[in-house]
């Protein structure tokens, strides 16, 4: 099972390859990655550089282009899919199915990730994108419970990729305008979700207020942890009752269920957070590869530490973690 | 350009449900789009029974169409699709990529829905070759936007083999989640949900604390807090749009329809909305804006 995780920048793409990445996944420094930050990506002398590194340590390199192409610029991603087959990437990951049919096209041999923001979370979409691209995984939404993934990989012969750590979309993803609806901008349309240029935090007598483009997201008292308004992380309220209506500040930990995952044939583990820092990268990178070698080493005797689960929960959001949408119960 | 009412994405008691579809068959819509779009767990109307309801309907003067569900995880899901891919005689609108794969599979016409991520003319010409005849604009979109694609469409020549429909007035569908924020906002779990939906017929309001609603929630849907309404949007919608959808919610929406009507027809009339509804996406600003 492979190990996948996020590189925002050079340092941080070291840092995994050095901390036991097996693949590492990377956007350019454009708005066709969905993770279109100031300040992150990689332009293309980075990108050179990155994956010089990646095949110098004989691992991975996965491109992220996973937003969709706005009409009458379509020539930004498939220029996007032209610099990874240049650079050598082992993998483009894709959501628009023109981009999708540009890359089939014109390099049969590149290698065709479905990414999550494609939304396939049954047989007949991945048989679309199998059918049609010749896709050979599909990162799967994490909408789905472990009954239900188990279901898929029985019933298709295309690899899976699962998110296993990170920051925890509770929608299903490339079809959530939740963000547009607020700010005019989504991770479909810009590659960003809540983006940070309509955060304000403010003082006030009533507490720590975060807005996103105006609209109140939460409140904080002074003993309470401020988080990133992420627009559905915030309490609001329903027939008087205030609260995380949607969901809490937490991040997905899927550490406990490498058994599940590895039984079930999962192709890659993946770890959120390409707009993380190298010391989160490290850190996690550290924890899931000393996890899935304690289980490969002694799978019967597999059991998570007490110290993985301290420093998970230290880098993740509201300090919490859950399971998501594998365990029926959150859902 | 025609008028269509959107599935009912509300759960509706059945017989509330059939009387409001008579109903609409009086009203000035033309399309009438039905099925369970949003939880396949409400089952006051069970697929064959949306099936048979739709079948019913037609032939009486107006284009009925089956929809799909959104969100599909389970194999008994797609085995539902299967079934509305199959009812043989009606065109079915695919609310997943799943259901394009059915339906050309079998040849079956559709119309490409809102839930489908379709952003350009190369997107537009791949679904047309699969069987799309009409394509629903993702609810996010604007009018600059969809201008764009149709001139590229134009240019590929394909632009006369689809039409295009806008979603144009109602709560908007904005997100699917694994989750049910109905049970959630009753402490229920999930699995265990009584099917409580069936008690917000217009789904639950959500606010900030300062009291601005921003959401609605739907079951595993999350909606927009104001009503999108483009009805003093009509005017710039001549020659890009064939079809203007009204999502029900009510009775009301069918004199929503005659409204929308009466603007295609020329009466153009400025309506004053009030501060729960919004028209920003169609504007290219920020969904819940008005202007």
């Amino acid at each position: 099972m492979e190990l996948l995780c996020p590189a925002g920048s050079l340092p941080a793409l070291k840092t995994a390859i050095d901390c036991g990445a097996d693949a590492v996944y990377v956007g350019l420094k454009d708005d066709t990655n969905a993770r279109h930050f100031a300040g992150l990506n990689f332009n293309d002398k980075k990108l050179a550089k990155g994956a010089q590194y990646v095949q110098d340590h004989n691992k991975h390199l996965h491109v992220a282009i996973n937003t969709f192409a706005h009409p009458g610029e379509q020539k930004r991603w498939f220029n996007a899919v032209d610099k990874c087959v240049d650079l050598g990437a082992n993998a483009a990951i894709i959501a628009d199915i023109a981009t999708l049919d540009y890359a089939v096209n014109k390099y049969p041999e590149l290698e065709l990730h479905l990414s999550v923001q494609a939304s396939a979370t049954n047989t007949a979409a991945i048989d679309f994108y199998q059918k049609n691209f010749n896709i050979k995984r599909v990162v799967l939404p994490r909408v789905l419970s472990i009954h239900q993934v188990k279901q898929l990989s029985r019933n298709t012969d295309v690899d899976l990729e699962v998110f296993a750590f990170g920051s925890l979309c509770i929608m299903a993803e490339g079809r959530c305008y939740l963000s547009s609806y607020f700010t005019g901008e989504s991770p479909n349309t810009v590659g960003a979700c809540s983006p940070a240029k309509y955060v304000r935090w403010q003082e006030t007598d009533n507490g720590l207020e975060s807005r996103l483009n105006n609209i109140l997201i939460d409140r904080y008292q002074s003993n309470e942890k401020a988080g990133y308004p992420t627009l559905c992380k915030g309490k609001f309220i329903v027939d008087d009752q205030l609260y995380h209506a949607l969901e809490e500040p937490t991040s997905l930990n899927t550490l406990s269920m490498i058994p599940e995952l590895m039984e079930t044939g999962i192709t890659s583990v993946k770890i959120e957070g390409r707009q993380r820092s190298p010391a989160y990268v490290e850190q996690i990178t550290r924890v899931w590869r000393a996890a899935i070698d304690s289980y490969q080493q002694a799978p019967q005797r597999y059991q998570v530490k007490k110290d993985w689960d301290a420093v998970l929960a230290n880098v993740s959001e509201g300090s919490q973690t859950t399971l998501g949408a594998y365990h029926r119960d959150w859902q | 350009m025609k008028l269509s009412l959107g599935p009912l994405l509300y759960y509706w008691p059945k017989q509330t449900t059939e009387d409001f579809y008579q109903q609409a068959l009086n009203s000035d819509a033309d399309i009438i789009y039905l099925g369970e779009t949003v939880c396949s767990k409400r089952r006051e109307l069970k697929a064959r029974d949306w099936i048979s309801l739709a079948k019913a309907l037609n032939n009486q003067g107006k284009e009925i169409v089956l929809s799909s569900m959104a969100l599909l995880e389970a194999p008994s899901e797609v085995k539902v699709l299967k079934q509305l891919c199959e009812n043989g005689e009606l065109s079915v609108e695919a609310n997943d990529i799943g259901a394009i794969q059915l339906l050309s599979e079998k040849k079956v016409p559709f119309v490409c829905g809102p839930a489908i991520n379709c952003y350009n003319a190369h997107v537009l010409k791949l679904f047309v070759n699969q069987g799309m005849q009409r394509w629903v604009m993702p609810v996010e979109l604007s009018r600059d936007w969809l201008q764009k694609a149709l001139t590229d469409a134009q240019a590929m020549g394909i632009r006369e083999h689809f039409e295009v429909e806008v979603f144009a007035h109602g709560h908007i569908p904005l997100a699917y989640s694994a989750r049910c924020f109905t049970a959630r906002s009753e402490n229920k779990a999930k699995d265990d949900c009584e099917l409580c939906c069936i008690k917000y017929p217009q789904g639950r309001i959500t606010s900030t604390q300062e009291g601005q609603q921003v959401f609605v929630l739907n079951g595993i849907q999350t909606q927009s807090g104001y009503c999108y309404n483009l009805l003093n949007d009509v005017e710039s919608m001549k020659g890009l749009v064939d079809v203007i959808r009204v999502s029900p919610s009510s009775l009301d929406s069918l004199t929503t329809v005659q409204q929308f009507k009466q603007q295609i027809l020329g009466d153009q009339q400025i309506i004053k909305h009030d501060n729960l509804q919004c028209n920003g996406y169609w504007h290219q600003i920020a969904g819940l804006s008005l202007q």
